[in-house]
């Protein structure tokens, strides 16, 4: 276990914190905000992907895919808000899982109906394909630097946009007391709106920004959108900065559980029973981890203020 | 009255039994693929493959119109049993032909072969049912699970690796796989790592590799798991510097969107789209015009399966009733295989030729596999003699 492994898987735990906090950052914020719990959003996410591998296929240039895949992950989002969610809002919260579930399974299959099965890609833009020595013998793929820089622009620009602005003031009271808010004139409903229309788009961004790593392929928001909870669950549901500092705990807990877990119980096991526990044990910490969180603190490690 | 409605109802059970009887005139077999989720790609090439092959038959296999019942299990073990059984009593399917994958098989295998229905695997071929549980009515037209695996173990050690680092998805398939290689690599064994099934990101593994720096690393990450990994591992820089040995990672389900990243990589296989014969040629040719895209094993071995059903119902004259007859007809496999060698061994699992085969981009802008030597010559798996069937 060398030093410079474990600056580059620390380095891997980041790049994971960033991406799930993209993805939670949405979440939680419907959620926080508005009360409203919505599984699609890993669909989204998955969305904001195939969004940008027809826009690149069209344009021929990352940076145009991205900006139009992030303008119609946006409007898509607006779409759902009004056409579905909105009638889903005083309801009870099992009402909000059946009817984003089923819209997971409607979109899921709709994807496979519109660019198919088959695993699609989307080419990595050619200055940030290579790997960079960040040290002798070190090196690191420049576009998981791009994620962690991105991932790090957006949480700042959240935390501006939050506490500077009156947009950001007009969320945090609407999170606390909805009903007041909307007493002193403002529109809560389009606030409302615009919100879940920027989850969705950052949802959307976080896609596209995986999209060069991974394969773009149907269902591929199912399993980090268990993350994503896990990460508002951690985090405090509602807070920005809570979703931010859980996810990057769970980036590098599950990043280092799966790189050492193995190493570690071979100093005091057998190697074929630790390479049989090891994986076992790494899928299982961030879980625990979660479960202890919950044991000493409830309402998670950042609750929003109101809540 | 009663006796009208007695007679009437004598007269619909008999209207109804006139009904089956006509049923029974065109033959039926039950597809069983997987059809939904991420793995659905795999699915599609072998209901295609098979589609094909009774498409260019004419409509019929063995002289007898066919009908073709296709089933989606969901890769859910239940819900194949649940399909398979509908496909077995309610639509009396003569063949069940499928699944994709094992645990899929391990499920079905019961409910079809104890009803009496042949079960030819295109795929599937786990070392249990090969061979102490091994079956009469179960042939299989794939090869046995970790044959892919061997031809790397034995690639590995005939061309002089020395340090070898395996990685493979936790859980029973992953180990038989690694348990494959490590039977004819006989040099030292760097790492053994299992990732969760369905992971996606390989940031860590791959950090672990390059610190580790084998000569070759060996891999067993099917369907959308060999996609990602693929891609990440030529970002990471490693593909010029460790060699890249695999099954079922590199293959034509995957190649369309690991695309260039999966050039020069190799792969284990008992074909490939360019493996040279006439037959296989026609094959292959008529595929891409069909479903325009470049066809893998999985639809060749269900091709091969459908040739399989039409030569033993033209041994029977189309008869499937005596099954003994039908049984010893699809033994003697007397159809020209896509693969050219082909023979079932005394367990119903082929015995075959075994390639390492290479990715390469064809001047069409396509990707396929291509067959770099042969590996293993007519070579039965090593369950066989487990197998109490003659």
């Amino acid at each position: 276990m060398s030093t410079a492994l474990f600056i580059v898987q620390t380095l891997n735990g980041l790049q994971l914190g960033v991406l799930l906090f993209l993805i939670a950052a949405g979440l939680t914020l419907v959620f926080g905000v508005m009360d409203f719990i919505n599984l699609a959003h890993g669909v989204q996410y998955m969305l904001g992907a195939y969004l940008a591998v027809m826009f690149y296929a069209l344009t021929g240039n990352f940076l145009f895919a991205l900006i139009l895949a992030l303008g119609a992950a946006l409007l898509f989002g607006l779409l759902l808000e009004f056409v579905i969610f909105r009638h889903l809002y005083g309801r009870d919260h099992l009402d909000h899982v059946i009817a984003t579930f089923g819209i997971i399974l409607f979109l899921n299959q709709g994807v496979k109906f519109v660019w198919g099965a088959a695993p699609l890609t989307l080419p990595m833009p050619e200055m940030f394909s290579g790997s960079v020595a960040l040290m002798p013998g070190l090196l690191y793929p420049v576009w998981r630097l791009v994620i962690i820089g991105s991932g790090l622009a957006v949480a700042i620009l959240l935390y501006v946009l939050v506490t500077q602005t009156r947009i950001g003031m007009l969320v945090r009271a609407g999170a606390t007391n909805a009903n007041m808010v909307s007493a002193l004139g403002v529109d809560i409903r389009r606030l409302f709106m615009i919100v879940f229309g920027f989850g969705a788009m950052l949802a959307g961004f976080a896609g596209v920004m995986i999209a060069p790593i991974l394969s773009v392929e149907p269902g591929m928001g199912d399993t980090i959108l268990i993350l994503a909870f896990v990460v508002i669950v951690i985090g405090g549901i509602g807070s920005i900065r809570g979703a931010f500092l859980a996810a990057l705990l769970i980036g590098l807990v599950d990043t280092l559980g799966r790189s050492f877990a193995v190493d570690i119980l071979r100093l005091f096991m057998a190697p074929s029973p630790a390479r049989t526990v090891g994986p076992a044990i790494a899928s299982m910490l961030i879980y625990i981890l979660m479960a202890l969180v919950l044991y000493f603190r409830p309402s998670g490690l950042f609750p929003a203020k109101g809540r | 009255m009663n006796r009208t409605i007695s007679a009437l109802a004598i007269g619909a059970a008999l209207t109804l039994t006139l009904g089956a009887a006509e049923a029974q005139e065109k033959l039926k077999v039950g597809v069983i693929t997987t059809l939904s989720g991420p793995p659905a790609v795999l699915g599609q090439q072998l209901r295609n493959g098979f589609q094909l092959a009774v498409k260019e038959l004419g409509g019929k296999l063995g002289g007898r119109d066919v009908e073709v019942i296709v089933q989606d299990d969901e890769l859910k073990p239940d819900v194949a049993v649940n399909k398979v059984k509908a496909l077995v009593d309610r639509d009396k399917v003569d063949f069940v032909v499928g699944p994709i994958f094992s645990n899929i098989l391990q499920a079905i295998m019961k409910p079809v072969t104890d009803a009496g229905v042949i079960l030819i695997s295109p795929n599937a071929g786990t070392s249990n049912f090969a061979g102490k549980e091994c079956n009469p009515n179960f042939f299989v037209t794939s090869y046995q699970n970790d044959q892919n695996h061997a031809v790397s173990g034995k690639y590995a050690q005939d061309s002089g690796i020395k340090k070898l680092y395996l990685m493979a998805p936790n859980y029973q398939a992953g180990k038989d796989a690694l348990a494959g290689v490590k039977r004819h690599f006989k040099g030292e064994i760097v790492d053994e790592v299992y990732v969760p099934l369905n992971q996606l990101d390989y940031s860590a593994e791959l950090s672990r590799i390059a610190a580790a720096s084998p000569d070759a690393v060996f891999v067993f990450l099917p369907g959308g798991m060999g996609v990602n990994f693929v891609k990440q591992f030529r970002q990471a820089g490693l593909a010029d510097k460790i060699k890249f040995l695999s099954a079922f990672t590199v293959d034509e389900s995957t190649l369309p969107a690991q695309q260039d990243a999966a050039i020069g990589l190799f792969g284990g296989a008992n074909w490939a789209p360019n493996l040279d014969n006439p037959q296989n040629k026609k094959f292959v040719a008529a595929y891409e015009k069909e479903f325009n895209a470049v066809p893998a094993t999985y639809a060749f071995q269900a091709y091969d399966a459908a040739l399989l059903i039409d030569s033993a119902l033209k041994a029977t004259k189309g008869s499937t009733s005596d099954k003994n007859a039908l049984r010893a007809a699809i033994k003697k496999s007397d159809f020209k295989s896509l693969r050219g060698d082909f023979k079932f061994n005394t367990n119903n699992y082929p015995i075959q030729d075994f390639y390492l085969t290479k990715v390469a981009k064809r001047p069409d802008g396509k990707y396929q596999t291509e067959i770099v030597q042969k590996v293993f010559d007519d070579v039965p798996d090593s369950y066989a003699k487990d197998c109490k069937m003659k």
